[in-house]
């Protein structure tokens, strides 16, 4: 049995969780706190790979990606280097159809507590970093990790986009959901059922995992116990 | 602090909801209480002073620093040194009463003391959530004394605590401010409460004095 699309899986859906988490943050922090004419466009804008079909969002990458496009082209004679029918080609699919999530979550994990506990931190002479970092970062980071979960896991089922800009590459570009599609395509039943189960326990394994920590965590400030 | 006179002018205008707050005051080496209605802009006051909201215009002074300006750059919160015990305490739910009142301290001394008068030193390890309003509310006033404030804005401070307590407090209040003889602003809704804590009380309705 061929592990690959397992690593390669996890290494996409794990570099593209880590990259979204810092753009879903940073974004979530500066625009629920700044008002400005054009913010909910910008928003709207964010949250659309949510609604629209992969496809789309696959055939949008490949146009901005490709080795003619606005990206693409300037990528290949700055550096030599090109991201259609690549890993790297699947970690932007990745990135973009989860990072609405972290959004979402970031944006209402920042949102739920009383903005007074941060000024109150001010008022004791700290700086924002230094806020961020001991007061924001840990009020929000229940809400934060279950978008965290969320975006790991919709990362790692990505299939349409990452099929479009990366294409089916043995070895190089076949991930979980590439590998069952593929499988069953060329009538490898048993290979298709060993992945569906496998992708199918890590999804279950994390959700499960999700609901009985925010569950305990939600619990822990509010409980008189 | 320098060696001359503390004081804090405040003189400005803000347009709320329903009506326009209007403020001019001057606060010396004195408690000032402010009583009000609800509604009345109390809070407001306070906010600006601490920099956790802005006015539309005038001007806002502590000593020789200017906190607040017309059409300039309002002072950071954080460079203001003003101590502030919000009406809802705002103390920090995931950490211990102990980190609460250690995260911006500079007087190691006088908080030991503190703690001891005010009555707090067995809830040193407790969460806020596990402590009771009128606890919440020591705990609060200490964690704002603990900076070394040049001015101390105190939101209702003692209205959660019982009568024997609510006088400890008022009396280590008052002891604290003769030592330090800095500007305090006072909100209360406690007629009793002004009388005994302000060197001058100040009346406010719909945003104006009275």
């Amino acid at each position: 049995m061929n592990y690959t699309p397992l690593w390669l899986s996890l290494k996409i859906a794990g570099i593209a969780t880590i990259i979204v988490l810092i753009m879903g943050i940073f974004l979530a922090r500066i625009l629920s706190r700044n008002q400005f004419p054009g913010k909910r466009i910008i928003e709207s804008f964010l949250l659309l790979p949510l609604v629209l079909p992969p496809t789309v969002v696959g055939f949008g990458l490949l146009f901005l990606f490709g080795k003619n496009g606005p990206i693409g082209s300037l990528l290949l004679k700055w550096f030599d280097f090109q991201v259609v029918f690549t890993w790297v080609g699947a970690v932007i699919a990745a990135i973009v159809v989860s990072f609405p999530l972290m959004y979402q979550s970031a944006a209402a994990s920042f949102g739920q507590y009383d903005k007074n506990i941060e000024n109150a931190a001010y008022t004791m002479g700290s700086s924002k970093w230094k806020v961020f970092w001991t007061v924001s970062l840990p009020l929000a980071w229940p809400g934060l990790l279950a978008g965290l979960i969320l975006t790991f896991a919709r990362a790692l089922g990505e299939f349409g986009a990452t099929l479009m800009i990366a294409g089916y590459i043995p070895n190089q570009t076949e991930t979980i959901p590439l590998a069952i599609y593929f499988a069953v395509e060329s009538g490898n039943t048993n290979e298709a059922i060993f992945w569906v189960i496998g992708i199918s326990m890590i999804g279950f394994a994390a959700l499960i995992w999700l609901n009985w920590w925010s569950g305990r965590n939600i619990l822990r400030f509010t409980n008189n116990q | 602090m320098t060696g001359a006179c503390a004081v804090l002018k405040v003189s400005f205008e803000k347009s709320l909801k329903n009506y326009t707050l209007h403020i001019d005051l001057s606060v010396g080496e004195e408690i000032i209480t402010l009583v009000g209605p609800s509604g009345s802009g109390k809070t407001t006051i306070l906010n600006c002073i601490a920099g956790v909201s802005h006015p539309d215009e005038g001007i806002i002074q502590l000593n020789d620093k200017v906190l607040y300006e017309t059409s300039k750059k309002p002072l950071a919160i954080q460079k203001r040194n003003i101590g502030y015990l919000f009406q809802d305490y705002a103390l920090f739910p995931h950490m211990t009463v102990e980190k609460n009142i250690q995260y911006g301290l500079k007087d190691y001394k006088l908080v030991e003391k503190l703690i001891d008068i005010v009555g707090i030193k067995p809830l040193m390890d407790s969460y806020p959530h596990q402590i009771s309003g009128g606890e919440k509310q020591r705990v609060a006033l200490v964690r704002a004394l603990a900076t070394k404030p040049d001015a101390l804005l105190l939101d209702e401070p003692f209205s959660a605590l019982d009568e024997k307590t609510r006088v400890e407090c008022q009396d280590e209040l008052l002891r604290i401010h003769e030592e330090w003889k800095i500007p305090i602003i006072l909100v209360t809704h406690h007629m009793e409460e002004a009388k005994k804590m302000g060197n001058r009380k100040i009346q406010l309705n719909k945003g104006k004095i009275i």
